[in-house]
């Protein structure tokens, strides 16, 4: 086995012979073949007669330097003929090079070229797709009977009930978190009761609904762009429009409105976790008893603290909804573009939802609900 | 076509292992309580394509799978090019990963790989000596031999129609120059004459390489033009193994109605009598 191949390059007149010996197979001829690239003298004869061994890489090599030298092969076996046969049939003269690396200064505003053009069609497609599904909408209005009920209580239920268990955690925690907080720089100014404030306040109008649409986000906006994307690549969703269902009815619409429906209730869910962890953390450490520190949450809160927190709710379920459908519908050719798109879904979702928190800050405060 | 003389009489010389390239002992395959293999004996012979046929369900792609390692069978030996599949040897097993080839039935390309990409993959991973250039020459090769177009090797598999893929799938396979071959349903979903250019492809290569080839199919014109023998797949078991008239010698239902049915007469109609 050990029977490496080699050559020997034996000067002749007008041209040399090139001798080759041992085995030449796939397995041995990686380091040899870099060898034969340096011969530059004209080659006329290639003589197999010491080759033990012989496959397709060794008839291609001979293949090549008969193309490019002119030479022909000597002392070949039956086999090693056929095989040289074979591959000279089938040679057509190209030789693929790999392709060289651009420059980087072409490369570098070549990319953001096509993240500008990228960004521009993404837009528009963003466009389309929401125009589609609202006319899927309005067909739906004529014709109630198409809607898909148990499609919608199932994606309700993997959107919202599923959930309930990560998200009620989370809060809790970061409830704990804020009257923690909260409480060490209130006692400064013996301000320590208003953590009570802070952490009703606070969960109800911002960080409940913002925590959980990026956890929605995160669980089933990415979890909609992987499977709707699947199921472009298996073309299960090509097959849904020969059958005549349309895949915005069967597989958008339902994602999107449990989304919408779930996403104002688990955000008051998670506000209401997140003041028993203020609660919680309360009667542990700020000597206010549990019972108490929720009574003063009523007293304290603003009726429309609510009502921002239900508001925003739908909106961004709206947001995490299409991100996920809208990136998966656009997966076409491969695995790879379902990681992608998924990521790009999750990251369009978390970074809207939260410009969106921004601009609703400024205008509830306008409004006089701040 | 190979004589059958030849087929029936190897070289008594050789060792077991060189003998039969696959060997397959005692197989029982199951899922849960559905059994799909009960005892499944079966020797490949050095050299020759065999083609194994069975109904619908019948577990041929699960022997395959067994044969390659990628199932686990529930008892009996496997053995592969003289090293056991079935016993606990990693190192054993890899080394014989180089010397077959696998054309799974959807041609199972890398989506995110270029075809000459496809086929540079396995180079890589065994040869990491070879360099850039002998591998862009090696892929280019091995996708004309196969019958496709150069510019074959820059597309991705999703730009390619089903009988470019299969073609791509077994210039993959082809990569390592291995021994074995194993081809499952390779002309399935081809149109007739890409599937008859496939038949004599696989023929071509086999002569050509030396190649070894266990050969699924449906396609009674595969079986009839290019198979040495044929190994019937029914109840569970390996019924018969043998050429198509050995095979019709015999008197059982399913293999009397396969080959003797309307598609079969028409398959054997073609074939001069051998």
């Amino acid at each position: 086995m050990t029977d490496a191949p080699d050559f020997l390059l034996v000067p002749g007149d007008p041209a040399d012979t090139l001798a080759f010996s041992g085995r030449m197979l796939v397995s041995t001829l990686g380091t040899l073949d870099r060898r034969l690239r340096t011969i530059t003298t004209p080659i006329a004869q290639i003589d197999l007669a010491a080759v033990t061994a012989f496959d397709t890489v060794g008839a291609w090599i001979c293949c090549r330097i008969m193309r490019e030298t002119g030479a022909q092969v000597v002392n070949a076996g039956e086999g090693a003929t056929r095989l040289i046969a074979e591959l000279h049939r089938i040679d057509d003269g190209r030789v693929d090079t790999p392709l060289q690396p651009q420059p980087a200064r072409v490369r570098v505003p070549g990319k953001i070229g096509d993240g500008v053009v990228n960004m521009a069609r993404g837009g528009i497609g963003m466009l389309g797709f929401v125009g589609e599904m609202v006319r899927a909408i309005g067909g739906l209005l004529r014709h109630p009977g198409r809607f898909r009920r148990r499609a919608l209580v199932h994606q309700m239920e993997l959107v919202g009930v599923n959930s309930l268990g990560i998200i009620g955690l989370m809060s809790f925690l970061v409830g704990i978190v804020i009257a923690q907080q909260g409480a060490v720089e209130l006692r400064q100014f013996g301000a320590e009761v208003y953590t009570v404030n802070l952490v009703g306040r606070l969960t109800l109008r911002e960080l409940g609904i913002l925590m959980t649409a990026i956890m929605v986000a995160g669980r089933s906006g990415s979890a909609f762009a992987a499977e709707i994307g699947t199921m472009k690549l298996t073309e299960e969703v090509d097959a849904m429009r020969t059958i005549g269902v349309s895949p915005m009815e069967a597989l958008i619409i339902p994602r999107v409105l449990a989304t919408v429906i779930m996403m104002p209730l688990l955000g008051v869910y998670a506000a209401v976790m997140g003041i028993i962890g203020g609660a919680f953390l309360g009667q542990l450490t700020l000597d206010i008893p549990f019972w108490t520190f929720i009574s003063r949450v009523r007293n304290v809160v603003p009726d429309y603290d609510l009502w921002v927190g239900l508001i925003k709710g739908p909106v961004f379920g709206l947001v995490v909804a299409l991100a996920g459908c809208y990136h998966g519908m656009q997966v076409k050719a491969n695995a790879e573009e379902v990681g992608q798109r998924t990521t790009s879904a999750v990251v369009m979702a978390i970074f809207t939802v939260i410009v969106l928190d921004a601009f609703f800050a400024v205008f509830f405060s306008e409004v006089n609900w701040g | 076509m190979m004589s059958l003389g030849q087929s029936a009489h190897p070289a008594p010389l050789l060792g077991e292992a060189d003998q039969f390239p696959i060997r397959v002992r005692g197989l029982r395959n199951a899922f849960g309580d559905d059994v799909v293999h009960e005892n499944i004996d079966l020797d490949v012979r050095r050299g020759e394509i065999l083609g194994v046929v069975g109904g619908s369900g019948t577990g041929k792609s699960v022997l395959m799978r067994s044969i390659i390692g990628l199932q686990v069978p529930e008892a009996g030996s496997i053995e592969v090019l003289g090293q056991s599949i079935t016993a606990d040897d990693d190192a054993g097993q890899s080394s014989i990963r180089s010397r077959w080839g696998v054309l799974f039935q959807g041609g199972a390309l890398f989506s995110t790989l270029s075809v000459a990409e496809n086929i540079e993959v396995p180079l890589r991973e065994f040869y990491p000596e070879i360099d850039a250039r002998l591998l862009a020459e090696i892929a280019h090769y091995k996708i004309r031999l196969t019958g496709l177009t150069g510019d074959a090797a820059i597309r991705y598999p999703a730009e390619l129609s089903g009988g470019m893929r299969k073609r791509a799938g077994l210039a993959r396979a082809l990569a390592l120059d291995p021994e074995l071959l194993f081809l499952d349903e390779p002309t399935a979903g081809l149109d007739p004459i890409g599937a008859a250019a496939f038949d004599t492809l696989t023929r071509d290569l086999q002569q050509t390489l030396g190649l070894t080839v266990f050969l699924i199919t449906h396609d009674l014109d595969t079986l009839h033009e290019i198979c040495d023998r044929v190994a019937v797949i029914a109840d569970k078991q390996v019924i018969a193994v043998g050429t198509i008239p050995e095979l019709l010698a015999l008197d059982h239902p399913w293999i009397q109605a396969y080959f003797k049915g309307p598609r079969g007469r028409a398959a054997a109609s073609l074939r001069p009598k051998i």
